[in-house]
């Protein structure tokens, strides 16, 4: 292990798994300031809330994290993780310091890891009318491998796969997912390499818990988006752009705006209102999208005429401002309340919620101006969050899962190559879903055979060591095989095994039969691990 | 047994596992069971709106250079120009590989095809296209299972598969399907033993998906790993290169020579959203041609006399707009081009109600219209391959009229 301090977390977590409970490292958290939740009466034990919480607000229980949040109560540690800033956070900000890529801005970017045409390039090497294998030999030595583009979206996805593991601030790392994958943009499309990691650190990490308006501004404004939904090159009808000729009106972004940003496809808007809003939004471009990348308003490309969006006249002459004033109108539609609360839903409480929750939680929204953290705690105070019918309601998604199992041992993850592989074979490359609609919100398209055999080999490699740079600490084996059996799935499944189950798992480790001499085979740690991280049980939360 | 029934068995079965008996035996005996009529039915989805008047240009229509003045394509016989088909249109170039199917008549290409009442959202237009009900967004399954469920083919783990990562919604529903990013990725996990105990606790699992999954992959999976699917080489010469695509047929190939029961295969290719910089013989939309065109090519000589009950379907869920937008690309719109290749197509034709790119012609002042639905298509080759009569319920609410195809 290179590292003594994740050594010491290592063995820690050891200790915890080993002795069934153990005292976890982490410090008690400052909480004096928080106004803790009103949760409704359920009849579920302490374990059982803190794991429901932990599997929805988290990335599953971890021994540390279920500890605390039986020591604090839900109701209190909700209300402390819906104010990040007063984590503390500093290990896993450590470990994020060997990224350089995650501080830079994309200017900075595009000249620390450039393509490697342009490197060769520099370097007075010409590859015209080579081969790919003739340009391959011409680059080793003069090209150094991490700082390639690709360099930009190993960090990022590395950094999105520790913070989930190990970082404290849960809850931030569960909504980053969510609104990255609502306001979803590929890193495959061009210039959004090397965008799309200050798009998640500028546009939706800094307004998770604030405004949707200001996060639906920020996304609206970052280039990474721009690109990628095309507005940057949208312009009036007829423009005549210096060195691109022509140009002209590009409805792709206003029509993704409408439909999976705001309203929801069945809002309430009509073609025309597509291409009214892509007006609007003429001149929201980009400054040199593959040098600089900020953004740049083009007031020459605007249409300057009057629109008329959702049946609001907006003024000819507005400039920039129209797009503003759309973005307004959309923020604050009641549309956008439902679509945004019924999401927010299915993330958290159940795949198909009741329309009674999403139109109570919608009203939070409308009535306090589309605050986050009102509509989110309103989502966790209501009975159909603490409902029997949302435990285990859900299947995890691939990243989910990974990281659960990853928590659910006091593991630790490099999240590096062998991670990032195996969420691709579940179905799930990180920042590269290629529609506008991100991943699906809903178990179905998760549940199918080739991801299966994908979730069951995972767990299979990680128990036996054998997924490089994420790391978990098997439990202990002492003792009768079926007492084992019993202790460590109650630490991983955090319920009772059924007795079919525990048969199956028995006679799978061998440990039924007895030996010649009289004594019973040890029970395989590994093995019993992998079986119960692709056991049915460990795909819900 | 009927899918149905079958589903409901295997469903019931999880519950008698749950009671002490053990099903894999079940899982064989059906994985064992004899492959049916043998047709099979591939379907390929080009996600992202193919620009069907740039994959087959009707550079016989005079408002076809006008509408596209900077990525029209050449006319045939001009350097880098399209490949003459009719009086009206021609086919891109490249798409060359694909000649020698038209010319022995194992391709068709419909013209103009389109869902009605269909969006230029790529989510709404593929939802659509693969639940088969436009406008009807509520419906659960997919048009491609409910044909499945009503068809009396061959039982096996790999009747119905799709070759990516997630199951598309057009193969959601009752009818048990498989999804795999390849077949090399699709084996036992912690070899046989594994499978065992797996099998076991999946059996055994109070989630209804998860249970019903895990009993259609562990059968699959002891069918892939006695067969040595994943390493069958290629026959008859066939080059497939390395592109994606090409991969995705090679395997189903490999599934279809296999003689494992394939009834229905479901693969996409991304990449067709071209709002910007399209090109015209060379460029974005070019590379993803060359890629499939290439890719189709190997499959057809790769099956041999198996190409004979095969019918390939290529669709996608919009075409764009007649005129190129601000950006030399084109936006999303309304009708496209959907190929029809195999054995039993009366090929060598466009056929479709291609009605041209006058203004006046063009839906709303802007698309190349609907002249033939993209469901008739479908429906005629389901018809064909799955031996169904009554379409009602793949397509609900749809009666198909004349024949498109013949």
């Amino acid at each position: 292990m290179r590292d003594p301090l994740l050594a010491l977390v290592l063995l820690a977590g050891c200790a915890t798994a080993s002795s069934g409970g153990g005292t976890p490292g982490a410090v008690a958290p400052r909480t004096g300031n928080v106004d803790p939740l009103h949760l409704p009466a359920v009849s579920w034990s302490g374990e059982e809330q803190a794991v429901h919480v932990l599997n929805r607000l988290a990335y599953g229980p971890s021994p540390a994290d279920l500890q605390q949040v039986e020591q604090m109560g839900p109701a209190t540690w909700i209300a402390w993780q819906l104010r990040p800033a007063d984590i503390e956070d500093a290990a896993v900000d450590r470990r994020l310091a060997d990224f350089p890529s995650l501080s830079m801005s994309t200017a900075e970017l595009v000249a620390a890891y450039p393509r490697a045409k342009k490197v060769a390039e520099a370097k007075g090497i010409s590859l015209a009318g080579k081969s790919p294998e003739q340009m391959r030999a011409e680059l080793v030595g003069v090209v150094e491998p991490f700082h390639l583009p690709r360099q930009v979206g190993a960090e990022l996805v590395a950094a999105r796969l520790i913070r989930a593991a190990e970082s404290r601030r849960q809850l931030q790392e569960q909504l980053v997912d969510f609104w990255f994958n609502h306001f979803n943009v590929s890193a495959d499309k061009g210039a959004v390499r090397w965008m799309v990691s200050p798009y998640e650190r500028e546009a939706i990490r800094a307004h998770l818990f604030g405004s949707f308006r200001e996060l639906l501004g920020a996304v609206a404004h970052h280039p990474a988006m721009l690109f990628y939904l095309d507005n940057w090159a949208s312009t009036r009808e007829g423009f005549n752009a210096p060195r691109r000729g022509r140009l002209g009106l590009n409805e792709n972004y206003a029509r993704e705006l409408l439909e999976l940003h705001t309203l929801g496809v069945d809002g309430g808007y009509t073609q025309q209102d597509v291409r009214e809003v892509a007006r609007c939004f003429t001149g929201w471009g980009i400054r040199k999208p593959n040098e600089d990348g900020s953004f740049e308003f083009h007031p020459q490309a605007h249409d300057r005429g009057s629109k008329r969006v959702l049946g609001t006249e907006i003024a000819a002459g507005g400039g920039m401002e129209d797009g503003e004033r759309v973005l307004d109108l959309l923020a604050s539609h009641p549309s956008t309340a439902r679509f945004v609360a019924r999401k927010l839903a299915q993330k958290f409480v159940m795949d198909s919620p009741p329309p009674a929750l999403v139109e109570r939680v919608a009203q939070v929204f409308l009535r306090t101006g589309g605050d986050l953290t009102a509509t989110y705690r309103a989502l966790f105070e209501s009975p159909e969050f603490w409902s029997d019918a949302a435990r285990a309601a859900k299947v995890k998604t691939p990243l989910e899962f990974t990281v659960s199992a990853v928590r659910a041992l006091g593991g630790t993850t490099a999240g590096d190559v062998p991670m990032v592989q195996a969420l691709a074979r579940m179905g799930q490359p990180l920042y590269r879903a290629q529609p506008p609609t991100g991943w699906p919100e809903v178990s179905q398209p998760w549940v199918n055979p080739g991801a299966l055999v994908a979730r069951i080999d995972f767990g299979l490699r990680l128990a036996s060591g054998r997924l490089t740079g994420t790391e978990v600490p098997l439990p202990a084996v002492d003792g009768a095989p079926d007492a084992v059996v019993d202790r460590t799935a109650r630490a991983i499944l955090h319920r009772p095994l059924g007795e079919q189950t525990r048969s199956t798992l028995l006679a799978a480790l061998g440990v039924s039969e007895v030996m010649p001499d009289g004594e019973q085979r040890r029970v395989d740690g590994a093995k019993l691990v992998g079986l119960l991280l692709g056991a049915p049980e460990f795909q819900n939360q | 047994m009927s899918a149905f029934s079958r589903r409901h068995f295997l469903r019931g079965a999880g519950a008698l596992a749950a009671l002490g008996s053990v099903p894999g035996f079940l899982g064989r005996a059906l994985a064992a069971s004899v492959p049916g009529s043998g047709k099979t039915l591939v379907l390929v989805f080009l996600r992202g709106g193919a620009d069907g008047l740039s994959i087959v240009p009707p550079v016989g229509d005079p408002a076809y250079r006008a509408a596209r003045p900077t990525i029209a394509l050449a006319a045939p016989g001009k350097d880098g120009g399209a490949i003459r088909l009719d009086d009206v249109f021609a086919l891109h170039p490249a798409l060359s590989p694909l000649l020698p199917l038209w010319s022995d008549r194992t391709l068709a290409i419909v013209h103009a095809a389109g869902l009605p009442g269909a969006t230029r959202s790529h989510f709404d237009a593929q939802d659509f296209c693969e639940s088969g009900t436009p406008g009807l967004k509520s419906t659960a399954d997919g048009w491609l299972n409910r044909a499945v469920q009503r068809s009396g083919g061959p039982e096996g783990a790999f009747r119905v598969v799709a070759i990516q990562p997630t199951l598309p919604r057009m193969l959601v529903g009752d009818a048990p399907a498989v999804a795999m990013s390849s077949l090399g990725q699709f084996r036992m996990p912690g070899g046989a033993a594994g499978g065992t105990a797996f099998d076991a606790l999946y059996a055994q699992a109070v989630d209804t998906a998860l249970r019903t999954t895990g009993i259609e992959t562990f059968e699959a999976l002891r069918e892939a790993g006695s067969a040595k699917l994943a390493q069958l080489p290629p026959a008859n010469g066939a080059e497939y290169g390395g592109a994606p695509i090409a991969r995705r047929l090679q395997d189903v190939a490999r599934l279809i020579r296999s003689g494992v029961g394939l009834q229905v295969a479901a693969t996409d290719m991304g990449g067709w959203d071209t709002h910007v910089g399209e090109g015209t013989e060379k460029g974005q939309l070019a590379s993803r041609l060359a890629e499939l065109g290439g890719a189709l090519a190997a499959f057809a000589r790769d099956l041999g006399p198996r190409w004979a009950d095969t019918r390939v379907v290529v669709m996608t869920e919009f075409g764009r707009t007649a005129r190129e937008n601000g950006n030399r690309g084109t936006d999303h719109g309304t009708a496209s081009v959907m190929l029809v290749l195999g054995g039993g197509v009366r090929g060598g034709r466009v056929v479709g109600g291609y009605r041209g790119l006058a203004k006046s012609e063009l839906f709303e002042e802007r698309d190349l219209a609907i002249g033939t639905d993209v469901r008739s298509v479908l429906w005629e080759t389901v018809q064909a391959q799955l031996e169904l009569r009554d379409g009602s319920r793949v397509f609900p609410g749809f009666s198909p009229g004349t024949r498109v195809l013949g």
